[in-house]
C-alpha cells in the first residue's frame, strides 16, 4: 500500500508512450495516456499561498485560533444567557420579529460555539495541513480461489461430522421446529387489543358500526355542551355538536373514542334548498345533521360553505354536497357523509331521532 | 515527546496488548478518502442523526408518553385550564418551562427533517453517479432501508406531542391501516388497542420511536459505514484516478479535520436554526381531540408526497362479496410507496441484469454518460415532486390564489404525463452533452480568438484540453458500453435456447438503455486531435512573452494557473517540503 | 401566571401592548361613535336611511337589485342586517371590483358615516343582526383559553390554527385573521359573509364570541417563542425553509470544504 508511487511511463506499457518529468515552466503538454497512466506524483497540484508565504501561514494560524477562541467565548455567553435571561421574556429582533429571548440567545451562542470549532478545524485542514493528494491501491474484495476451496472444505467437513445430510429425519424436524418457533412471539401480539375486565366485548365491526347516538339523544354544542333549540341555528348556520352524554361516556371510558365517532355538524338551509337527503324528513325545518368524520380516512370536517352547501375536508380535499344527501362531489372520498336523523323532543330541543343508519368514518374491509 | 503524548502512547500500548488496536490504527490512519463536495452529503445525514440522538436523549428526560387527560397548568396562558393529554402537556413544559427545552426540541425536529433530506440527496448523488454498481449493491439496499426507517422515525416523532396537527396525522394513519384488505380492521384495532384514538398509542409509538427505529438505524448505519470503509470510497474520474486506486487525502490528519470539523459545522448550524427558527409550534395547534381539525393540516415534508398521492387519487372503492376494498386509500398509501421503495432497492440488480455489466466499478459515472439512468432518476424526482406539490395543494392554493380543485386536476394528469416527458428530455440533454464532449476530445475548446498566420491564413485558435479535463472527458470511454448482442434462437450446435424469450427482453432493454449513446473516440483519435490542437495553440505561444508581470502565469496541469518558480505537482511540492507529508 | 406577567413586563412587549391598547381604545371609540347612530337610525333617523338608499342605488343596486331584492348577480339584502353591511363595505369586500370566486378585502372608498347610512337603509328593509355594541365587543374579561378551545372547534377548520387563513373549494378561501378587528370578527360570526357559515348567538353566545375574539387578538399579538415564525403555516413552510435554507447552506459549506485553498 504505497502512499506515493512514481510509476511513470513504466506503468503504461500498453500505450507505448514514455512519460518523463515535465519542467513546471514548460509549455509543451505532457503526454497523457488515459486515467491511471499518469504517475500519482504528477497529479496536478497548485501550492497555496500559505505554503510559500510565511505571512499567509501565520495569518491562517491566527484565523484558526481566533475561531477556537470565539467558540470558548460563546460557551461562556451561553451559560450567562442560561442563568441571566428571564426564560419568559421576549425580545424584538429585526427580521425575526418578537421572539423568545432565552431560546434565541441560547441557540445563537451554542450554535456559534459549536460552529466555530468546526470552521476552525476545516480552515486548519485547508490552509495549513498538506494538501497533497496521495494514492492507495484498491484490492479485490473477492476471496482467492484458495480461500474459496478452504471455505467449501470446511463446510463439507461440518456437514459430514454433524451428519446433517445423513439424518434426514433430524434435518426435517429441525427445519420444521425452527419454522414454528416464532409463532408464540406473533400469537402474543393478540393482546395488543386487550380484553377489558376479562371479557372481549364487541367485535371491531360492531364498534365501528355504532356511535353514542341513540333515539331521542339530545344534541349539545361542542365545547360549551348546551342543548340546542332549532331557533338557535340560523339559516346558513353551522354548529359542531355532540350527544348530550358525551362527557359521561368520556368519564366512564377514560378515552376520546366516543367523541371521535359521535361528532356531528348541524347546518341549516332553506328547506327548498335541500335537494335530497338520506331519508325522508331526516331534517328538522331545514336543519341537517351530518357526521363530522370524513369517510375517506377520518379527518374531522367542518369546512362548510353555506352558499354552496359544500363541505370540504382539510386533509385531502374530499368535498361533499350537504344539500344533496351528503354525496361526494370531488376528491378521494368514495362514500357519502352519513346523515343523522333529527327532530325535537318535548322540551323543544334538537335530538337524534335514530342512530346513524350506516357506519361513520373511513371504510373498512367488513363494511360491505 | 510531550507528557500528554507519553500518556497517550502508554494508553495505546495498554489497549493494544488487549485488543490489538495498533495494527488497525497503523493501517487506518493513512487510509485515503477522495475529496469531493458531494461525498459530504452522506456525512450531513450521519451527523444530523447523531444530533437527533443527542437531543432526543435530552427530550426523553422531560417528555411523558401518556394519553392520560390532565388539566394544563403551565406557563403558556392561552392553554391554561384546558384538558389535554400528558404527552401534550409535557411537550408544552419542554417548550416553555424547561430552560433550553424549546431550543433542544426545535433542534431535534430540524435535525430530523435534515436527516431525511440529507439521506435523500445523498441517495440521488449515489444514483446519478452510478456508485451503487458492483460491488456496492448491498450498501445501496441498506441505504434505501435507512431512508424507509428515517420516514418511520420522523413520522413516529412527529406524532408524539399529541397536538391537533399530529393527531390528525395519526387519524389518517388509522384510516390507511383500516383500508388494508382483509387484515386492516384488526390491524387498526391491535395498533390502537381498540378504537381510535384509545389511550395506548402514544406510549407504544414512544417505544418504537426511541428504541426500535433508532436501534435499527444505528445498526444499519454501522454496517453502511463499515462497508464504505472496506470497499473504499468511489471517486470521480480525474488525472491519476483509476478503477484500481483511491486518490485523496489520508484519514489522519486531513480527512479527520475536515470530516470532524464538518460535524461541528452541521451541529452548530442546526443549533443556530433550532434557536432562531421556529418549527412545529404545537401550542398554536392545540391539544388533540378527534373532533377538531385545523385548515392546512400537513405532514412533515418527507411524508408530503404520500399525503399528496392520497389527495389526488380518484375515489375508487369496490364492494366484492360484501367486503370493501378502498382502492382510493390502499393504492396511494400502501401500493405506491411499496412499489417505489421496492423498485428503488432493487434498482442496482435490475440495471446490472439489463446491462449485463459484471465489472467492479470504483470510478464514478458522469450522469451524462449514463443517459437512461439519469433520465430514470429525473423521472423519479419529477414524480415525487408532483406528489409533493399535491401534499401542499391547499397551502399553494391560498398562497398563489389558485383553486385546489384545479391543482388536483392538474396533478392527476401531470403525475402520469410529466415524468415520462422528464425522462425523454433528460436523456436527450445527456446525449447532447455526450456529443459535445466528443467534439471537445477531438478538437479541444473553441477559444473564440482568431489568429492570422504569417502566410495570411486565418484560423480560430482551439485550445487543448487540460490534463484534468481530458481525464474527466475520457471517462466516457470506460463508461461506454455497447448494447448486448441479440440472442440466438438456436446456438451453433443446433440446441434451442431455452431462455430465448427472457434473453430477448433483456436484449431489448439493453438496447433501450444504451442504444442512443454517443460512441466516444478512441484514445488514438483523441491523442491525434489534441496534438493538432496543441500545434495551433503553440502558434499563439510567443504572445505570452509580452507578459510584463514577473510571476508569469502559465497554463499547465489541470488548467490551473501556476506561479512560476513554485511547485506544480505533488512531487515537486513534496520535494520542497523535504520529501515528507 | 408567572409567565404571562414576566412576558408582559418586557419593555418591548410593553410598548407593543401600549400600542395595542391605544389601537384598542381608538377602535372601541370608533365603534362607539358609529354604533350609536346606527342604533338610532334603526328607529328614527330617516335622513340617514334616505342617504343610505341613495348610496345603495349608486354602488350596490346593479347587483343586488333596485329594492335589494337580489338578482342573478347578487343575493337579496333584505334581512341581512346592518352588521353585514358594515362588515362587507368597511372591509372593502363590497362593492366587488370584478366578478371572482369570492370578494377580496381591499381599501374601501366609503367613509364610516356613509357605511352606517347604508347599513341603516338595509336594516330598515327587514330585521337582521345589528352592528355589535361597544359592550358586546369588550373582550377584556374574556377567557383566552376558553376562546382557544372554541376557536379550534368552530374557526380553525377554515381559518387555520394560527388564523392564517385557508383554502376552500374552487378558488374560494377563508381569509387570514391577522389584521381582523374585533368588530369585523364579531360581525363575521354574526352574519356569515360570503361562504362563511353563521354562528348564531344561540349556540355561540356573546361571551363565547368575546372569548374567541380575545384568542384571535392574542394570536395577532403573540410573539414567536421559537424564533422566526415562517408565516406559522406549518410543515409546508418549514420544509421549504429546510430545503431552500438549511440544505442549500450545507451544500455551500460542503463545496467550501472541497475547494482547495488559494
Amino acid at each position: 500500500m504505497s502512499d506515493l508511487t512514481t510509476r511513470g511511463g513504466a506503468s503504461a506499457p500498453d500505450h507505448g508512450h514514455g512519460h518523463g518529468d515535465v519542467p513546471a515552466d514548460d509549455l509543451a503538454r505532457p503526454l497523457y495516456e488515459g486515467p491511471g497512466a499518469l504517475p500519482a506524483a504528477d497529479i496536478p497540484h497548485r501550492p497555496r499561498r500559505s505554503d510559500f508565504d510565511p505571512k499567509a501561514a501565520r495569518r491562517a494560524e491566527r484565523q484558526v485560533s481566533a475561531l477556537f477562541l470565539l467558540s470558548m467565548l460563546m460557551v461562556v455567553l451561553f451559560v450567562v444567557a442560561y442563568v441571566a435571561i428571564d426564560p419568559y421574556a421576549d425580545v424584538y429582533i429585526p427580521m425575526f420579529g418578537v421572539v423568545g429571548f432565552q431560546t434565541f440567545a441560547l441557540g445563537l451562542t451554542f450554535g456559534l460555539g459549536v460552529f466555530c470549532i468546526g470552521a476552525g478545524a476545516i480552515q486548519w485542514a485547508k490552509k495549513l495541513m498538506p494538501d497533497v493528494e496521495v494514492v492507495q491501491e484498491r484490492h479485490s474484495l473477492a476471496s482467492t480461489s484458495h480461500e474459496d476451496v478452504e471455505a467449501a472444505e470446511q463446510y463439507e467437513r461440518g456437514k459430514e461430522e454433524s451428519g446433517f445430510a445423513q439424518y434426514k429425519i433430524i434435518r426435517r424436524t429441525l427445519i420444521a421446529a425452527l419454522a414454528l418457533f416464532p409463532i408464540p412471539l406473533v400469537v402474543m401480539l393478540r393482546d395488543l387489543w386487550s380484553p377489558k375486565n376479562g371479557s372481549f366485548g364487541p367485535s371491531p365491526v360492531e364498534l365501528l358500526s355504532t356511535t353514542a347516538w341513540v333515539e331521542d339523544m339530545p344534541i349539545v354544542t361542542d365545547g360549551t355542551y348546551v342543548k340546542i333549540r332549532p331557533e338557535d341555528v340560523p339559516v346558513g348556520g353551522l354548529v359542531s355538536a355532540l350527544p348530550e352524554n358525551i362527557m359521561e361516556i368520556q368519564e366512564a371510558e377514560h378515552n376520546l373514542n366516543a367523541r371521535g365517532k359521535a361528532a356531528i355538524i348541524l347546518v341549516r338551509m332553506e328547506p327548498d334548498e335541500i335537494r335530497a337527503q338520506q331519508g325522508d324528513g331526516w331534517d328538522y325545518q331545514g336543519i341537517l345533521a351530518y357526521s363530522k368524520i370524513c369517510t375517506h380516512v377520518g379527518c374531522p370536517i367542518a369546512l362548510y360553505e353555506h352558499r354552496t352547501h359544500h363541505l370540504l375536508c382539510p386533509c385531502h380535499q374530499s368535498t361533499f354536497d350537504l344539500a344533496d344527501a351528503g354525496n361526494v362531489i370531488f376528491g378521494p372520498a368514495a362514500r357519502r357523509m352519513p346523515q343523522l336523523r333529527i327532530g325535537v323532543n318535548a322540551e323543544g330541543y334538537l335530538v337524534a331521532k335514530a342512530p346513524f343508519a350506516e357506519p361513520i368514518g373511513p371504510s373498512f374491509w367488513e363494511r360491505g | 515527546m510531550s507528557t500528554t503524548e507519553k500518556v497517550g502512547e502508554s494508553v495505546a500500548t495498554y489497549v493494544d496488548q488487549r485488543v490489538g488496536s495498533n495494527r488497525f490504527l497503523g493501517r487506518s490512519l493513512k487510509k485515503v478518502f477522495p475529496d469531493h463536495w458531494s461525498f459530504m452529503l452522506g456525512e450531513i445525514a450521519l451527523y444530523s442523526f447523531i444530533i437527533v440522538l443527542l437531543t432526543g436523549v435530552f427530550l426523553t428526560l422531560f417528555y411523558k408518553p401518556s394519553m392520560v387527560e390532565v388539566v394544563y397548568d403551565g406557563s403558556y396562558v392561552p392553554l391554561k385550564g384546558v384538558m389535554m393529554s400528558e404527552a401534550y402537556a409535557s411537550t408544552l413544559d419542554i417548550s416553555f418551562d424547561v430552560r433550553g427545552g424549546l431550543l433542544i426540541r426545535q433542534m431535534h425536529h430540524w435535525a430530523a427533517l435534515l436527516f431525511i433530506a440529507a439521506m435523500s440527496v445523498h441517495m440521488f448523488r449515489v444514483f446519478f453517479t452510478g456508485a451503487f454498481r458492483k460491488p456496492r449493491e448491498f450498501n445501496w439496499v441498506i441505504g434505501i432501508s435507512l431512508i424507509t426507517l428515517g420516514l418511520g422515525a420522523g413520522f413516529s416523532g412527529y406524532s408524539l406531542p399529541d397536538d391537533l396537527l399530529s393527531g390528525t396525522g395519526l387519524q389518517i394513519a388509522r384510516g390507511i391501516v383500516q383500508a388494508i384488505p382483509i387484515v386492516g380492521t384488526w390491524g387498526a384495532f391491535l395498533l390502537f388497542d381498540g378504537e381510535f384514538p384509545g389511550t395506548e398509542f402514544i406510549s407504544r409509538l414512544y417505544g418504537v420511536h426511541i428504541l426500535l427505529i433508532p436501534g435499527l438505524i444505528l445498526a444499519l448505519v454501522t454496517v453502511h459505514l463499515m462497508m464504505v470503509w472496506t470497499q473504499k470510497h468511489t471517486q470521480f474520474p480525474g488525472p491519476g484516478r483509476t478503477n484500481d486506486n483511491v486518490v485523496g487525502y489520508p484519514l489522519m490528519p486531513i480527512y479527520m479535520a475536515k470530516a470532524g470539523g464538518f460535524f461541528f459545522v452541521v451541529f452548530g448550524v442546526t443549533a443556530l436554526i433550532g434557536g432562531l427558527v421556529s418549527i412545529n409550534p404545537i401550542w398554536i395547534f392545540g391539544p388533540y381531540t378527534p373532533d377538531q381539525v385545523g385548515a392546512g393540516s400537513q405532514p412533515d415534508w418527507y411524508i408530503g408526497w404520500l399525503d399528496g398521492a392520497l389527495r389526488i387519487f380518484p375515489n375508487i372503492e369496490t364492494v366484492l362479496f360484501g367486503y370493501t376494498i378502498s382502492w382510493n386509500i390502499f393504492i396511494p398509501s400502501v401500493i405506491v410507496p411499496g412499489i417505489v421503495f421496492t423498485v428503488a432497492a432493487l434498482y442496482p440488480f435490475l440495471e446490472a441484469w439489463v446491462t449485463g455489466d459484471k465489472r467492479d466499478h470504483n470510478l464514478l459515472n458522469r450522469p451524462r454518460n449514463a443517459p437512461t439512468r439519469t433520465g430514470i432518476g429525473v423521472m423519479a424526482i419529477t414524480f415525487y415532486f408532483l406528489l409533493f406539490i399535491g401534499g401542499g395543494n391547499d397551502i399553494i392554493a391560498i398562497t398563489f390564489d389558485l383553486s385546489i380543485n384545479a391543482i388536483i386536476w392538474f396533478l392527476r394528469i401531470a403525475v402520469i404525463v410529466l415524468p415520462p416527458i422528464a425522462f425523454l428530455v433528460t436523456r436527450r440533454i445527456c446525449i447532447g452533452l455526450q456529443r459535445r464532449d466528443r467534439e471537445k476530445m477531438l478538437h479541444g475548446y473553441e477559444s473564440g480568438r482568431i489568429l492570422r498566420l504569417p502566410h495570411g491564413e486565418f484560423i480560430e485558435v482551439h485550445e487543448p484540453l487540460s490534463l484534468k479535463e481530458r481525464a474527466v472527458l475520457e471517462s466516457a470511454i470506460e463508461s461506454y458500453r455497447a448494447p448486448l448482442p441479440a440472442p440466438e434462437k438456436v446456438d451453433a450446435n443446433g440446441v434451442a435456447n431455452k431462455h430465448y424469450r427472457r434473453d430477448m427482453i433483456r436484449y431489448k432493454l439493453s438496447r433501450w438503455f444504451y442504444a442512443d449513446d454517443i460512441v466516444p473516440p478512441t484514445r488514438q483519435e483523441i491523442e491525434a486531435g489534441q496534438a493538432h490542437v496543441s500545434h495551433d495553440a503553440a502558434l499563439e505561444a510567443p504572445l505570452h512573452e509580452y507578459d510584463e508581470d514577473e510571476t508569469v502565469m502559465v497554463p499547465f496541469h489541470g488548467g490551473v494557473l501556476h506561479t512560476a518558480g513554485e511547485p506544480a505537482t505533488n512531487r515537486e511540492q513534496l520535494e520542497e517540503r523535504g520529501g515528507n507529508l | 401566571m408567572k409567565g404571562l406577567v414576566a412576558r408582559r413586563r418586557n419593555p418591548i412587549v410593553a410598548s407593543m401592548l401600549l400600542l395595542a391598547a391605544l389601537l384598542g381604545v381608538g377602535g372601541v371609540y370608533a365603534v362607539a361613535t358609529t354604533a350609536a347612530p346606527a342604533e338610532a337610525v334603526a328607529t328614527s333617523d330617516q335622513t340617514a336611511i334616505d342617504e343610505g338608499k341613495r348610496l345603495y342605488l349608486e354602488g350596490c343596486s346593479s347587483c343586488h337589485g333596485l329594492n335589494a331584492q337580489g338578482t342573478s348577480n347578487g343575493p337579496t339584502l333584505i334581512g341581512v342586517g346592518a352588521a353585514a353591511v358594515h362588515f362587507q363595505v368597511s372591509t372593502g369586500r363590497m362593492p366587488m371590483a370584478a366578478p371572482a370566486a369570492q370578494a377580496p378585502e381591499k381599501p374601501t372608498d366609503y367613509t364610516e358615516e356613509e357605511v352606517s347610512q347604508m347599513a341603516a337603509y338595509i336594516a330598515s328593509l327587514g330585521p337582521g343582526p345589528a352592528i355589535p355594541t361597544a359592550e358586546q365587543l369588550d373582550y377584556s374579561d374574556a377567557d383566552i383559553a376558553e376562546g382557544g378551545v372554541l376557536f379550534r372547534i368552530n374557526c380553525a377548520q377554515c381559518h387555520q390554527a394560527a388564523g392564517g387563513g385557508g383554502a376552500l373549494t374552487n378558488g374560494k378561501y377563508a381569509p387570514s385573521l391577522m389584521e381582523a378587528t374585533p368588530q369585523e370578527i364579531y360581525e363575521a360570526m354574526l352574519t356569515g359573509p360570503q361562504n362563511m357559515p353563521v354562528f348564531g348567538d344561540g349556540t355561540l353566545t356573546v361571551e363565547d364570541k368575546q372569548a374567541i375574539i380575545a384568542y384571535v387578538m392574542d394570536l395577532q399579538e403573540a410573539p414567536s417563542p421559537g424564533g422566526l415564525a415562517l408565516g406559522r403555516l406549518g410543515p409546508v413552510s418549514e420544509g421549504l425553509f429546510l430545503w431552500a435554507g438549511v440544505m442549500a447552506a450545507f451544500v455551500g459549506i460542503a463545496v467550501w470544504i472541497g475547494i482547495k485553498a488559494r
